[in-house]
């Protein structure tokens, strides 16, 4: 296994001459540098070293192979041994100890330990005095090599893992330990094998040089991704012979960049090759479809992509950690104080004696020190004395307990998400309780809100819309059918529909089964990471044959069917120049579908096997399930009306199997060659026949071929995003599959069955500067090379041909296309549809190849290749023509409107930041209730900052208004004042909308101040367009501006920024990879866990948490005091009457555990009562169970308590013959019950464990101390507490001071929780009361104290029954306002409806009293009736732009009224500017 | 979750599911009860409390009035040898004083002989530490590394025994009682030893192993204050003698306050004194040697007697009693409160 020691002969003479050489051929080879380097001074030689690293070069390592180690070139770079352990046994303990000391309260306690070994101040015995801190340390030191040992163990599983080297003994591969790899070695790596290092492709079994990346390990992307072998190293056909490599790797240094890789490699004769990500295999991920790589490892070890971006949990520090150090500073003060009354109490004392007395014992010289001095002393000595007012296991304790939290939110079923198979992920251990305190949320749409999983649901083609109101039905049939089957899943399992029963038998095997593998198989190899669509294919199709995936399958508009069936054949009949253009433009606007992707084929039968030579289709390839589905179609077809079910089920397998005799020689053929007339003689006869069927079309035979096309429907396709896989699927739908794809070509079959094999040119990917990909493809018939671009519909639009070509009629039709078409973009946004737009170019020969040249130089670069490679692309990308656009909806998780409804009942704000344009975001704003029908909406789109300024100054005077008007409202019914303050009292009836630019505008005009006043007064905020570095922006704003505590959720990449820069980062492991959920501190599978997560857990681990902490510092106080407290007695000496090892064991382990099961265990209020009563979440965060005056009164309640607990006992005792540890005694026994009494009677959870745990406690301390005091004569010299406390239990005032002073120090904390529980004003008092009723008593006390607190919050809220009434009033506004007919309205009537929406808000809001409302409503009635007209209503306002920024107020009133849309988001509206 | 990248998925293996155990601690649903603090369940409590405290209440205070206990300052009464005892240097003269007081009735039962201390900070924290416990185990151990110092050995080298300042500074004065019964003067038997505990007597002091006690101090000196070296502290009784000394080991048991008492005698019960002591006239016959002006102290002896319930400190009687008034009187309060609420019906559950 092990590397191969170089032969024992070469003799160390033979190494160090080699050894010279090396540092010759070093010195001779850079020759400015060592010029330059000869100049400075030797110091300097690091330096150096960093001008070196911006490069690395590697070479092989064969021809070192026989050498030692050390003369290898590549001897610098890390080996693959990966070391993750922060210590090893011999570091472990000082370097803990370091990183321990870099808290402040370690050192502070040290020091204070240290202090005792100074005879003069110490307080305590010296020795014992440090056992505390080591206790403590040792506690952390422990944890610390816990988590060690389990990295340590990982990376020895990880190092010791087989692969092949090729090792030049040998001639061969051999099998070592990945931790033997090093850089320069060649590595073969077979299928489904892990890349053991980031490996520089040189081979792949691959006939195209293409070798197959599963990166879930990496980034959970589940599909696969190519890379392929370095440019010139594909051609050979041979197996890659490793000794033959003589060539040079210069690349980057390691970075943590996944997506980057830049570097060259040199060929001996210095030609050189550009590398990038492309060529690089990266550690940790798997190699598929691929029978066997190989290449040369470039980064090993620490220094690969994936180690480099492996980063651990994150340390944040929560809010309350933030305050206890505030506090801990206010007990240091306090701390302060008292030492500086014992100091001058002492110096006093001191000073009145003018004879010393025989117990004012002088030092070990016999001499007396003066008063003064002894004062100073003794300041010192009650340092000592007192520090543990300074909670010294309060730091570990809440790192105990944060972890218990922790794993009880992990273990949370609720927060499971089943389909995935994965639990919550708490990545960050610090900040539970923050989740209790979020005040703001600001979460990404997409894939956050909604599902990301895009459903296909209509398009416009060349200005004509199809509505596809078949496959409308169908979604919604599915849903239904997924609700049934839900209930019946639930139910039993076993029993299928009869009729799927009956057939079962017939269902062959082999056909059900490889779909099952192909998933299962990867279910197997990723587990949380498989995509949501798939695992729900996977379980529907096994379970009930009948149902089809909603993404999969579209059934075709009937209409669009038969047109692009003519448009089709017409391409087919090789006249391309005669047939019309319409029909042209429905098959590119297909084949643009199919082909303008990166979709990756695969297919069911053979997983994950990228299909090379399209499949011939068997006749086995009819199955019942494809029959099933068949019958499906119709059916729903016969829903749409428009075609008529009368054939039986055997007439069209009758007709398939008629059919598919013929098809697979046509495809074979015309797949082996596309040119030879064979193959053309064989798609004419197809397409003779298939033009005669059409002859005959009827819209049977239509159905029936597009079924019959759908045969091999087995393809998978892996889509980067689920984007472009809907649109490949609603291409298949139409006929044009996408049957397989390589780097060079992509196959396409038409609907008639005609296979078209395009050459791929170049691929322009998708990057979010360009927001759109093309493709640039030859097309095989035509020859012509054709740019497909699809893209985002603004940049679209932009890029569009807008040059008159002199024909006047073709560029009128252009230009009505594109009227049409932008006006079917806003009703498809208005619907919250994704809209893409499709448009095309035909490049000549010569420009093409003026283009590619261009693009070759840049792909070359390594300069700034990437600022080339756009600018290339954009080169590219222009005078498009438009083709049609798409639009796909997203689909709403499931419980997403519930969550945001009890978020914001719960007093979150919940803010929306997408990178979507604005009418879409705004929809699915009021689809997911964030924005509600009643709500007063200001937009603003602006790029001028006096505009903005002027809008934001306006709109924020309206909102005071109706604030200030809100007020002494709620004062009335102000029953709760505590509880609903300052950050409940903005309105919460107006919703914002801003986009992008005005952001910018915001940001950089130094308009944060107004914006964030308006925005905190708006109950939701909705950012469009905006950027992630925007997204981060506006959160860091929030965050520091107002101090909020805040929430970011998302899902992808551009999500990161924000969730990093929020308090608590929040990620949804969805599709779109795992950036998110890296850089979050918790990851979640969905959005509706979010509810439970802050509303339960949040409440909890906050109010746990804040009262823990709170407990410890009234615990620290109370018993502190009571030495305190004796130094009065005992003139200020800084005696103890506790014995010292008592004391320590008090904090360390008597009363330790009861606090930690606390904070990990208490519910204040059960799970159930927490979700149905969001409000109570406030408690958390308004920090009403830890704020500044909550510690004060614990702090003056543990002053009563210790003065209770210390006077009682001496009045008790005095003048007696007590002696000092007999007195001591009964006062820790009495503080010991106290203090566990007082967290008895914090605590609202009574298990059997927290009873045990307090029983223990008490037994614990008795037995310790019974024992202590009976064995210890001489334990601790010179105090002795020998036998003391078995003399006690003998005496009955012992056990009567103990019955009597705890009942007094707590009398006063019961009788105030008692009147607090009655008269209770908060709302959890009221809550706890509510679950000791029955349950139906339950559901109507919720329901009173939620419509009272509506009353007192003072919102517009009306009865449930005008809530409904207002709902279906206004649902209009959510139907689609497209009829199948009318393919465009008249852009007056969406105006109207648009203002109608905002009419009966007003109207309702003004009986409710609001006026202004009113007002404003009849205004912009008014202004849009005057500019009423055939013109667009807002050319006034364009006019207006040139004078606005000197405008008078009444001017901009006026624009700044016509800027506020209520409810209508028309993208025609909101793209006029200011 | 923290080396993610280098979980790696082992092929073939089917893993298990995720999903949380469904149990009632990991999913915070273990049976619980939850005591709610509202007036009407905390009301008997109240009451209940108060109930207790003032029965405990009455009779802690009943026993405690039944101590008889008579106190007697004697530091002004002996003026003189107080005087004398100010100036160090006449450390070693003797003075005698009588202090004469009259019982109006009879203390019945075991009467316990205190002396009592004013203002002497026994509980200083220097003052505390002072002592060797190892060497008052009789162990032959180096005193000079103890906390003994300054009084640890003298400057010649020699070890005090025993050491430290709380051994150092006994209380050395001596204390007789007589009754004067029918003119005829009785000394009043007093036992001198049993006064301390057990277990300190019998397991934390012991002498150190020699045949008799002078050679177990040989090589040790008295500490500087004493007059006559450990081993001659009680001649008469072997038993009580070295560091087995009651007196010696009572005062080696600091007390917790500046004003305290310890037991020196107590009475025997013969002849005159079996039922305790008859009424009529005493004398102290006190042998002053312990100086308390310097530190402004006052000295007294006592008498007294005791009961289940301690002394004659009457407080935890009365702490009980205010208590247990102070919980009725709650009580009551919050029964008006709970009562003029349920009237008002402002009273949340019933609104």
């Amino acid at each position: 296994m092990s590397r191969k020691i170089a032969p024992g002969c070469f003799s160390t003479m033979a190494w160090k001459k080699h050894f010279f050489k090396e540092t010759c051929c070093q010195c001779g080879a850079p020759d400015m540098e060592t010029q330059n380097e000869e100049l400075e001074k030797r110091g300097k030689v690091r330096k150096r070293k960093k001008k070196n690293e911006n490069k690395r070069v590697i070479i092989s390592n064969l021809p070192f192979g026989s050498k030692k180690w050390k003369e290898n070139p590549n001897r610098h770079y890390d080996t693959n041994e990966i070391e993750t352990t922060k210590y090893n046994i011999l570091t472990f303990l000082p370097k803990n100890i370091y990183e321990q000391f870099h808290r402040f309260a370690n050192i502070y306690f040290v020091f204070i330990a240290l202090l005792n070994f100074v005879p003069v101040v110490q307080a305590f015995q010296p020795e014992v005095s440090v056992i505390p801190i080591c206790v403590i340390m040792a506690i952390t030191a422990i944890k610390d090599a816990w988590e060690d040992f389990r990295r340590y163990k990982l990376d020895k599983e990880i190092n010791h893992m087989g692969c092949y080297i090729y090792s030049r003994e040998e001639h061969a591969y051999v099998e070592k330990c990945w931790k033997d790899v090093r850089v320069g070695d060649f590595v073969q790596l077979q299928c489904n094998e892990i890349v053991p290092a980031d490996i520089l492709l040189l081979y792949s079994s691959d006939q195209n040089g293409i070798c197959h990346l599963e990166t879930a390990n990496l980034d959970g992307e589940t599909n696969l991704k190519q890379r392929r072998v370095v440019t010139g190293f594909s051609s050979q056909d041979t197996v890659f012979e490793p000794e033959f490599f003589q060539n040079t790797i210069i690349c980057e240094m390691p970075n943590n960049d996944l997506n980057k890789f830049k570097g060259y490699m040199e060929q001996p004769d210095h030609e050189q090759v550009g590398l990038n990500i492309e060529n690089l295999l990266l550690r940790g991920c798997t190699i598929r479809n691929t029978e066997a790589a190989a290449g040369i490892v470039i980064y090993a070890g620490h220094e690969t992509k994936a180690m480099l971006n492996n980063s651990g949990p994150r340390y944040k520090r929560s809010r309350i950690e933030q305050r206890m150090n505030r506090d801990i500073f206010l007990c240091v003060g306090l701390l302060f104080v008292m030492c500086l009354v014992g100091a001058v109490g002492h110096g006093i004392w001191t000073g009145k004696f003018w004879e010393h007395p025989p117990y004012d014992v002088p030092d070990w010289n016999g001499n007396f020190v003066a008063p003064v001095l002894a004062g100073f002393y003794m300041f010192l000595t009650m340092i000592i004395l007192l520090q543990i007012l300074i909670p010294i296991s309060l730091y570990v304790s809440i790192e105990l307990v944060k972890l218990g939290q922790v794993f009880l939110i992990h273990n949370d079923i609720d927060l499971y998400d089943e389909e995935a198979d994965l639990p919550i992920q708490c990545r960050a251990l610090t900040i539970t309780e923050d989740l209790g305190q979020i005040q703001y949320i600001f979460s990404d749409k997409t894939g956050t809100l909604t599902e990301n999983k895009m459903v296909f649901r209509r398009c416009t083609v060349d200005g004509l819309e199809f509505s596809h109101q078949e496959n409308d039905r169908r979604l919604k049939t599915q849903k239904a059918l997924d609700l049934d089957r839900e209930d019946f899943t639930k139910l039993q399992h076993f029993t299928l529909p009869p009729m799927n029963l009956g057939r079962a038998a017939t269902i062959k095997p082999s056909t059900m089964r490889p779909l099952r593998r192909c998933q299962s198989d990867r279910a197997r190899t990723q587990g949380h990471t498989r995509s949501r669509s798939v695992g729900r294919r996977d379980s529907s199709q096994s379970q009930v044959a009948f149902s089809s995936p909603i993404e999969k399958d579209v059934t075709p508009d009937s209409r669009l069917l038969r047109q692009v069936r003519e448009a089709a054949l017409q391409t087919e009949s090789f006249s391309p120049f005669i047939h019309m253009k319409t029909s042209t433009s429905f098959t590119d606007f297909f084949l643009a579908l199919a082909i303008c992707n990166s979709v990756l084929v695969s297919t069911a039968t053979a997983p994950r096997q990228r299909v090379t030579i399209p499949p011939p289709i068997k006749p086995s390839g009819i199955t019942l399930e494809k029959i099933h589905q068949i019958f499906q179609r119709l059916k729903l077809a016969s829903l749409s009306q428009s075609f008529s079910s009368s054939q039986s089920s055997s007439q069209l397998g009758a007709s398939f199997s008629a059919k598919n005799t013929e098809e697979p020689l046509a495809v074979l053929e015309s797949c082996d060659n596309e040119n030879d007339s064979s193959a053309s003689s064989g798609g004419q006869e197809l397409q003779d026949k298939g033009s005669t069927e059409i002859g005959t079309a009827s819209l049977d035979e239509v159905f029936r071929s597009a079924t019959n096309t759908s045969l091999p429907t087995d393809f998978c396709y892996e889509a980067e995003s689920p984007d472009e896989a809907a649109l490949v699927y609603a291409a298949q739908a139409y006929g044009f599959i996408l049957v397989s794809r390589t780097p060079e070509q992509v196959t396409v079959q038409l609907p008639q069955g005609t296979l078209l094999t395009f050459d791929i040119l170049y691929t322009l990917g998708f990057d979010s500067v360009r927001r759109r990909m093309s493709v640039v493809v030859r097309h095989p018939l035509t020859k012509e090379i054709v740019v497909y671009t699809k893209g985002a519909d603004s940049v679209i639009m932009d890029l569009l041909d807008n040059s008159t070509k002199g024909n006047i009629s073709s560029d009128k039709r252009l230009k009505r296309i594109k009227e049409r078409t932008q006006k079917h973009l806003d009703y498809y946004a208005h619907d919250g549809l994704r809209t893409l737009c499709i448009a095309k170019k035909v490049l000549n020969e010569d420009d093409f190849q003026k283009w590619a040249n261009f693009r070759r130089e840049a792909e070359a670069a390594i300069e700034n290749r990437d600022e080339l490679l756009i600018e290339t692309a954009q080169h590219l990308e222009t005078k498009l023509t438009l083709l049609g656009a798409t639009g796909i909806e997203d689909r709403l998780q499931d419980g997403v409107p519930d969550t945001i409804v009890s978020l914001r009942e719960a007093g979150i704000k919940v803010w929306v930041l997408t990178g979507d344009k604005q009418e879409t975001a705004v929809n699915i704003a009021y689809s997911c209730k964030l924005l509600n029908q009643r709500d007063t909406v200001f937009t603003i789109n602006t790029e001028n900052k006096e505009t903005c300024e002027s809008l934001l100054n306006l709109t924020l005077e309206e909102v005071k208004k109706n604030y200030e008007y809100d007020k002494p409202q709620r004062k009335l019914f102000g029953i709760i004042p505590t509880s609903f303050s300052a950050t409940e009292a903005p309105s919460p009836e107006f919703g914002l909308v801003i986009d992008g630019r005005t952001l910018d505008v915001i940001f950089q005009g130094g308009l944060e101040e107004k914006f964030l006043a308006l925005a905190r007064r708006c109950r939701s905020v909705l950012c469009c367009r905006s950027t992630p570095l925007q997204k981060s922006m506006v959160v860091k704003l929030v965050r520091r501006q107002l101090k909020a505590m805040t929430l970011s959720i998302g899902d992808g990449a551009n999500d990161v920024s924000m969730i990093q820069a929020a308090n608590v980062g929040i990620g949804i492991s969805g599709q779109e990879g795992m950036q998110a959920v890296m850089a979050s501190d918790f990851a979640i599978s969905r959005f509706k866990h979010l509810k439970k997560l802050l509303l339960v857990h949040g409440h909890w681990c906050y109010a746990r948490l804040a009262k823990m902490v709170i407990y410890f510092f009234y615990k620290n106080v109370c018993y502190v005091n009571l030495l305190f407290w004796y130094q009065f007695f005992c003139g200020f000496s800084g005696s103890t009457m506790i014995d010292y090892w008592q004391m320590i064991f008090f904090n360390l382990f008597f009363t330790s555990v009861p606090p930690l099961l606390f904070g990990a265990l208490d519910r204040d209020v059960s799970a159930e009562t927490l979700l149905r009563l969001p409000e109570l979440y406030k408690n958390g965060q308004n920090s009403e169970i830890y704020n500044l005056t909550t510690f004060i009164i614990t702090m003056l309640d543990a002053f009563y308590q210790s003065l209770i607990c210390f006077f009682v006992p001496y009045l008790m005792y005095k003048d007696s013959d007590i002696d000092v540890f007999s007195f001591g005694n009964p006062i820790n026994t009495i503080s010991l019950l106290t203090i566990l009494l007082h967290q008895a009677l914090e605590m609202k959870t009574w298990t059997v464990l927290q009873l045990v745990v307090m029983i223990c406690s008490v037994a614990f301390y008795l037995i310790f101390s019974i024992i202590y005091n009976a064995v210890c004569l001489l334990c601790s010299p010179p105090t002795n507490p020998y036998w003391i406390m078995e003399r006690q239990l003998k005496d009955p005032i012992f056990y009567l001071l103990c019955l009597i002073t705890p009942i007094i120090a707590l009398l006063p904390r019961f009788v105030i929780f008692a009147l607090r529980g009655t008269l209770g004003a908060s709302l959890v008092l009221k809550a706890q009361q509510i679950e000791k009723l029955p349950k139906e008593q339950q559901d109507l006390e919720i329901q009173k104290l939620r419509s009272r607190k509506e009353a007192t919050s003072g919102a517009p809220v009306a009865s449930p029954a005008s809530n409904d009434d207002l709902d279906q009033s206004s649902s209009h506004l959510c139907v689609s306002p497209f009829l199948p007919s009318a393919a465009a309205l008249p852009p007056r009537d969406t105006e109207n409806q648009g203002v109608s929406a905002s009419n009966p808000l007003g109207r309702r809001t003004h009986d409710e009293g609001y006026y202004f409302f009113n007002r404003w409503a009849e205004e912009e009635s008014a202004a849009t009736d005057s500019s009423a007209g055939p013109s667009s209503g807002h050319q006034p306002l364009v006019a207006s732009r040139e004078t606005a920024p000197g405008q008078d107020g009444g001017k901009l009133t006026k624009d700044y009224l016509k800027n506020f849309h209520y409810g209508s988001h028309r993208r025609s509206v909101s793209s006029v500017t200011l | 979750m923290k080396n993610k990248t280098n979980v790696l998925p082992r092929e073939g293996e089917a893993q298990p599911s995720r999903c949380p155990d469904n149990t009632a601690f990991k999913q915070q649903r273990l049976p619980a009860w939850k005591p709610q603090l509202t007036i009407a369940s905390v009301l008997s409590s109240f009451f209940l409390t108060g109930a207790f405290c003032l029965t405990v209440g009455v009779c802690l205070v009943l026993s405690a009035n039944s101590v008889r206990e008579i106190q007697i300052d004697y530091s002004d009464k002996c003026s003189d040898c107080s005087k004398l005892r100010e100036n160090s240097s006449n450390w070693n003269k003797e003075c005698h004083c009588s202090v004469n007081f009259t019982l109006k009735e009879n203390i019945l039962g075991d009467v316990f002989m205190y002396y009592g201390l004013q203002n002497f900070y026994q509980n200083h924290r220097r003052y505390v530490i002072s002592r060797s416990d190892a060497q008052l185990l009789g162990r032959n151990v180096n005193i000079q590394r103890s906390y003994c110092a300054p009084f640890s050995t003298y400057r010649n080298g020699t070890p005090m025994a025993p050491c430290g300042a709380i051994a150092n500074s006994i209380f050395n004065d001596t204390i007789n009682l007589f009754y004067n019964h029918n003119s005829s003067v009785i000394q009043v038997p007093l036992l001198k030893t049993g006064n301390s505990w057990w277990t300190d007597k019998n397991v934390k002091f012991r002498n150190p192993e020699s045949y008799n006690l002078s050679s177990a101090f040989a090589g040790t000196a008295r500490p500087p204050y004493w007059q006559k070296p450990v081993y001659l502290l009680d001649e008469e009784d072997e038993r009580n003698n070295g560091y087995l000394n009651d007196d010696f080991i009572i005062w080696m048991r600091v007390s917790a306050f500046a004003t305290f008492r310890n037991l020196y005698r107590r009475v025997r019960r013969v002849r005159h004194f079996t039922e305790g002591l008859p009424a009529g006239n005493y004398t102290f016959h006190i042998s002053y040697n312990f100086p308390v002006t310097r530190f402004k102290g006052r000295k007294h002896v006592i008498l007294s007697t005791v009961v289940w319930s301690g002394g004659s400190n009457p407080f935890l009687g009365i702490a009980y009693l205010v208590s247990g008034t102070a919980a009725t009187l709650t009580g009551f309060v919050i029964t008006g409160i709970h009562l003029k609420l349920r009237k008002k019906k402002t009273y949340f559950q019933r609104r």
